[in-house]
This record gives structure tokens, C-alpha cells and sequence, in this order.
């Protein structure tokens, strides 16, 4: 599904993020974990094409993101608020992405009639706009509004931050749910290395912008992931 | 501790995008500042001249009678433009500084806000003029004092009708209406008012009233403010109930519509975008300036005409044409990860420019009166402004990258990065070139050969859509990763 080759992002001398190749195959729901100033989210804006790389490629469906924008018909992704838009209702912000994906507006309906536990009856129909609506509450919105259109590559920034207890385990009930589908790519970064190890079938930990660790989660990975992180 | 927070003051303002922005926008910033300043003095200076000599009035008695109207303006573009002191206040609230101190230095600080001291450069030149010109220096000061204390009344009183529509509206109703009312001679208010700032140079023991006036007022705000010093009162940003508005109907134009629906609910529901519409309509009454005696005769020029024809439907355009794509800044990288074509999205927004221009030029249909020539103006300015401006706005947003903060309604003019060379450049062909067409046209059969010409030119660039949005689409595409670093930085 993903592909990173050579990958090198450089702000004058300091380089934040060097990978030589990776890897995600199609389905795989993987976790990337790392302190302040890893590189996740600057890894993750490259993917999306939001930055552009010094050096090396990342290909999507064997489409390279920087040339091509065919990737963007199939991928979704939450990095934070910047990806609402706060003058619109949750619903009007459900039906513009449901538009840009070309999804009607009764499947939209239906698609969010299943997410009514998981918005806990704070989203909808509550005559709010997005930005006066608390962090917590905008990260749902932003959390769901990326499985409309059912893509195939979802990437989550940090998506268990801000969320009440509750929240946060509906929410690695669904991510659960939604890596079972062979067909869905998921991509998650988190602080919390419980939380990804739960979730996650793969899981890698930046430090100062390398992957020092690949691992597939076992049993063992929390202990593994806990003591390398007490250092 | 007073003196730490003004440390801070400073800082911020040294610190504020006109003096780390680049020397280009900072040196804009200083000549917009000075262009100011020497125009109020200029004023202050020069009134009295032209009025005593020119118009042959007693300077003073004339400055006081329309006082009045000089004090309303002055709350009502404060009301409009000066910002509440509230910001950075939450963060100092939880540290080991009194109260008190915080109210006084947050209301301390709008003393040296733009609009009292604008006031000093038009007053104090005033007055030494009326002392050099044999007026008592005690009296002139009485005056003076006096005229100060009522420009810090209304600065305060801003702050105690802040959000206050209901009264603001009401205020500047009456005032409208007074003006009215003596402009036809039904009733006039200066009669009752001009006595009253005459008093204060009459007799200086009337001057303590308005100060008496502005202690009291400094006494209301500083309760008021105190009083709601807290997160969930004064402190608290207003929430509105979302609005409904329908646009389904909207959905048979296709994509574009998509983007046109998200545009609309975005100039409705935030102030800064909903101030473009209310500027429009300024814009569109801009023209009165040109094609009435208004100006003494200074724009009788045809081609003086054209140029307020490019202004009068092209309100829209120019102030809400030229931020494109800085209204959607906020949620940028949301639209560049989503599936967008560019082409569909500038199309919306060149959509929103043309519909407008359309609908402020069926408006401007008033003009008529004034002359078919000079409806003619409007509609060839119109026909330019939807062939040719409609595409330089867009060109012109690619290279602007201002953030913008949809929720504040301040400073709806001279967002201090929108000036760089390049937007500069491109406001060149915008008003000047449609000059240059008209006045080579006319050289070959007068007027309305001059009208065609630039007419043409329009709609010469409509028929160019395809190729004209074709470049535009390359250049945002390249600009891509700039304008997603640039909006990061601000917002």
C-alpha cells in the first residue's frame, strides 16, 4: 500500500526525519510512536503531501504522492484541527466531505446513525458550529468524518488525545473493528504506547526522526515499548 | 508590576507580524502610519486656513458645530475597528498580580491606541494655529482639554457598548437621521450642540465636565470590566446558535456548487468575511464621489470614470477576490488532502466574483440617473472586472498567503502582510490598465470608442477562461507547499 524509499526531510542542517525504506502493506493497521519532535506528524504530513520531502519518494498504490493526486481519492486522514472547518455544523461538515468523496447525503446519514455511541449523543443536531465545540468533541468529528467514503488508507494523528476514558475505548473498539478489513490501511500515531499496542498490529518507534524499532505487536511488545521508553 | 506589563506590551509589539514580517511590509507599515499622521496634520494645520480665509467662518465656531458629528464618527468607527483589550488577559489572571492592576492596565492600554492619538496630530496643530492667530492661550487650552477628554470618553465608552449591537445600531440610526434632517433643512441639531463645545472655550470652569464625564466613564468600564473578569463572563468568546441556511438548490450546478455552499456559509457566519459584503456595499456608492459635483470638479475626467467603474461592482472582488485562498487558511490542509481538483474549487470562487459583480452592477442600475454615460462607465467596468480582475484577483491570492482569522471582524483593511511586491504589481493591470484602454480608445472616436475598447478587453479575457485557469491552476500548485507553511505560521 505504502512505500517509502530514501525518504529525507531537512530544515537546513538539522535533519527531522530520515527513513531509508518502509513498507505498509495493504490492511495493516500500524502504530507509530515516538516523544515531542520525533517526526511523527512530519512523517504523516509527507504521506499526505503537505510537505515536501528533500530527498527520496513515498508512493501510494504504487502513485507517488508528490507528482500524482490520484492517491487522494482513496485516502483519509485527521492530523488535527486544521482539518475542520469551524464556521460548519458537524453535519454540514459530515456532507461536504460526503461530497468531495461523492457520497450522497442519506448514506452519509446512515453511515453516522452507526457512530451514534461513539458520539455519545454530543455531536449531532445540537445547533453548534465545529469550533465552539470542545477539543474532545472536534476530535470525533474529525475521527469520523474520515471513514465516510469508506477509504482505504486512513491516517490518525494522535487520535486518542483529548478524548474522556469513554471515548477513548470506543474508539480502540472501532479502530479494532475497522483493521479486521483486510481492505483498510490504518495508520495511527499515538503518545500512548498502551493504547497502540492494543490497537496496532505493527508498531515503530521514531527517535529523532529513524525508526530505531519495527516490531509486530506480541504479548511482549508493551513491556518492550515501556523500557525502551525508561531511559 | 505596572511597568513589567508594559514590558510585555512591548514586546508583543515588536514582536507583531509589521515588524518581523520583511523590510518591505514593515517599511508599507511606517508609510502607511506617517500617511496618516501627516494627513491629520495636514488637517489640523491647514483647517483653519481654509476656512477662515477660504470659507470665510469663524474656524472655531465652525470646528465645534459639527463636533457632534465628529464625536459620533469616531465612536462609530471605534465601535467598527478598535479592538477590546481583553486578549492575553486569561493569562495573566491565575498569577500573583492584583486585580485591579490587570483592569487598570488592560483599559490603561487603549490610551495609545491609533485612534486617540490620531486625534493629538489633528488637535494640537489646531490649536497652535488658533494661538498664533491671536486666540487666548488660556482658552485654547480649556478647548483643547476639553476636546481631549471627550475623544478618551468615547474611547471608553466603545468599551462599555462593546457587542452591543442594539445600542450601536440605535445610536448611529439617530444620528443618520440627524444628518438628514439638517441637510434639508427640517431641523438642525448643531444648532442646540455648537453652543455646547463653544461653552468650553467660553469659559474654562465648563471643561471639567467632560472631565468630570470621562472619570465617570473610566469608573463604569473599570467595574464593568472587573466585574467580569471571569472565563465563563467577560472573558468568554460568544456563542451563537448555528443558523440554517437552505442551499440545496444550489446543488444542480454540480461540484462547483459544493465548494459555492461552503463559501456562502462562509461570509454568513464569520465577521471578517461578512464585513467584505458590507464594504461591497460602500464600494458600490463610491462612485458618487466620481460622477457628482461632489469632488469640486477634481475627477471630471473620463478616464477618472472608468476607474470608478472598475470600483463600483468590483467591491466584492477586490475585497473578497484578492484572499482567495486565504478565507479557507484555516482548514488548508484539509482541502489538500482531500480529493479536490483545483480547477473546480478556483472556478467556485471565480463563480462567487462573477455572480457578485453581476448582482452589484444590477444594483448600481441607480446610476442611470446620473446619466447614461455614466451607467456606461459602471457596465464597462463591470464587463472588465468579471473578463479580466476576476482572473488578476486569483493570480494576485496565490501570491498573498495571509492568514486569516475569520473570527475577528478587526482590521478588515491593511492586513499587513497582504502588501509584498507582487501583489502590488498585480494591482497595476487591475485599475490602471482599464485607464491606459480607455484613454488610447478614445483617441480614435471619443467616449464611447474609449468604453469599447476596454469593454472588449473583457470580454476578450472571458473567452480566454480555459487557458488563463490553466496557469492559475500550475501557479497554486507550486505555491502549494509555501501557502501550507505560511498559514501554519500565523493561525
Amino acid at each position: 500500500m505504502i512505500r517509502i524509499e530514501q525518504l529525507t526531510k531537512r530544515y537546513g542542517d538539522t535533519t527531522v526525519l530520515n527513513i531509508p525504506e518502509m513498507d505498509i502493506p495493504k490492511g495493516q493497521v500500524f502504530g507509530l510512536v515516538g516523544n515531542n519532535g520525533a517526526g511523527k506528524t512530519t512523517l504523516f504530513s509527507l504521506l499526505l503531501d503537505l510537505i515536501q520531502a528533500t530527498d527520496g519518494t513515498v508512493t501510494i498504490d504504487q502513485v507517488d504522492v508528490s507528482t500524482s493526486e490520484d492517491w487522494k481519492t482513496n485516502t483519509a486522514a485527521f492530523l488535527d484541527d486544521s482539518f475542520l472547518i469551524g464556521y460548519l455544523t458537524p453535519e454540514e461538515y459530515f456532507y461536504f466531505i460526503g461530497e468531495l468523496r461523492q457520497v450522497s447525503k442519506e448514506e452519509v446519514d446512515e453511515l453516522l446513525a452507526g457512530y451514534a455511541d461513539f458520539f455519545n449523543d454530543e455531536i449531532l443536531n445540537k445547533k453548534k458550529y465545529i469550533r465552539d465545540l470542545s477539543k474532545g468533541n472536534q476530535k470525533k468529528v474529525g475521527v469520523v468524518a474520515t471513514f465516510i467514503g469508506a477509504p482505504e488508507l486512513l491516517i490518525l494523528d494522535e487520535p486518542f488525545a483529548n478524548l474522556d476514558p469513554t471515548t477513548q475505548i470506543r474508539l480502540k473498539e472501532l479502530l479494532t473493528e475497522k483493521g479486521k478489513d483486510t481492505n483498510t490501511t490504518i495508520l495511527i500515531s499515538s503518545h500512548d504506547i498502551q493504547h497502540v499496542t492494543e490497537v496496532c498490529e505493527r508498531i515503530a518507534v521514531l527517535e529523532k526522526g529513524e525508526i530505531v524499532k519495527d516490531l509486530q505487536t506480541t504479548t511482549k511488545t508493551l513491556k518492550e515499548l515501556e523500557s525502551f521508553f525508561t531511559k | 508590576m505596572f511597568l513589567r506589563l508594559l514590558q510585555l506590551q512591548w514586546k508583543s509589539y515588536r514582536r507583531s507580524a509589521a515588524f518581523t514580517s520583511g523590510v518591505i511590509t514593515s517599511v508599507f507599515y511606517l508609510f502607511g502610519m506617517l500617511y496618516f499622521i501627516g494627513m491629520f496634520t495636514l488637517l489640523g494645520y491647514g483647517s483653519f486656513y481654509v476656512l477662515d480665509e477660504e470659507m470665510g467662518v469663524e474656524p472655531l465656531r465652525f470646528v465645534n458645530q459639527y463636533m457632534i458629528y465628529g464625536t459620533s464618527f469616531w465612536v462609530v468607527g471605534r465601535y467598527f475597528f478598535q479592538k477590546m483589550p481583553v486578549i492575553n488577559i486569561q493569562a495573566l489572571l491565575t498569577l500573583p498580580i492584583k486585580e485591579n492592576t490587570i483592569v487598570h492596565y488592560a483599559l490603561g492600554r487603549t490610551i495609545l491606541s491609533f485612534f486617540n492619538i490620531s486625534n493629538a496630530f489633528f488637535f494640537i496643530p489646531f490649536s497652535v494655529v488658533l494661538v498664533n492667530n491671536g486666540y487666548p492661550f488660556s482658552q485654547v487650552l480649556s478647548w483643547h482639554l476639553a476636546m481631549v477628554a471627550i475623544v478618551f470618553c468615547t474611547n471608553y465608552l466603545n468599551i462599555l457598548i462593546n457587542d452591543r449591537n442594539d445600542v450601536f445600531y440605535a445610536v448611529a440610526g439617530v444620528l443618520v437621521l440627524f444628518a438628514v434632517f439638517q441637510h434639508y433643512d427640517i431641523f438642525d441639531i448643531t444648532a442646540y450642540t455648537g453652543p455646547v463645545f463653544d461653552s468650553f472655550y467660553n469659559d474654562p470652569i465648563y471643561t471639567l465636565i467632560p472631565w468630570l464625564m470621562l472619570l465617570f466613564l473610566y469608573r463604569s468600564t473599570f467595574t464593568h470590566f472587573k466585574r467580569r473578569m471571569y472565563l465563563d463572563a467577560g472573558l468568554q468568546v460568544v456563542k451563537k446558535d448555528a443558523q440554517q441556511i437552505q442551499l440545496g438548490w444550489l446543488n444542480r450546478f454540480g461540484r462547483t456548487a459544493i465548494f459555492v455552499k461552503n463559501d456562502i456559509k462562509l461570509i454568513l457566519r464569520n465577521k471578517r468575511s461578512k464585513m467584505t459584503l458590507w464594504i461591497s456595499l460602500m464600494f458600490l456608492f463610491y462612485g458618487l464621489l466620481f460622477f457628482t459635483d461632489s469632488s469640486g470638479g477634481l475627477y471630471d475626467n473620463p478616464v477618472w470614470k472608468i476607474f470608478a467603474g472598475i470600483f463600483v461592482s468590483g467591491g466584492f472582488l477586490f475585497t473578497f477576490g484578492q484572499y482567495v485562498p486565504s478565507w479557507d487558511s484555516a482548514y488548508y490542509p484539509l482541502m489538500m488532502s482531500q480529493n479536490i481538483v483545483y480547477r473546480e474549487y478556483l472556478n467556485a470562487k471565480w463563480s462567487m466574483i462573477t455572480i457578485a459583480t453581476a448582482v452589484s452592477t444590477l444594483l448600481a442600475s441607480f446610476y442611470m440617473l446620473l446619466g447614461w454615460d455614466v451607467y456606461a462607465a459602471v457596465l464597462t467596468g463591470a464587463i472588465y472586472n468579471i473578463g479580466i480582475n476576476g482572473y488578476l484577483v486569483l493570480l494576485s491570492g496565490a501570491y498573498i498567503k495571509t492568514p486569516i482569522d475569520l473570527t475577528s471582524a478587526k482590521k478588515p483593511f491593511g492586513d499587513k502582510q497582504a502588501f509584498n511586491a507582487k501583489t502590488l504589481l498585480l494591482t497595476l493591470p487591475k485599475l490602471f490598465l482599464p485607464m491606459v484602454l480607455y484613454f488610447v480608445g478614445s483617441l480614435f472616436g471619443g467616449e464611447w470608442i474609449g468604453y469599447m475598447t476596454v469593454a472588449f478587453t473583457g470580454i476578450l479575457g472571458y473567452f480566454l477562461k480555459n487557458k488563463v485557469f490553466d496557469l492559475i491552476e500550475t501557479l497554486y500548485k507550486t505555491e502549494k507547499y509555501k501557502t501550507l507553511k505560511a498559514y501554519k505560521q500565523n493561525t
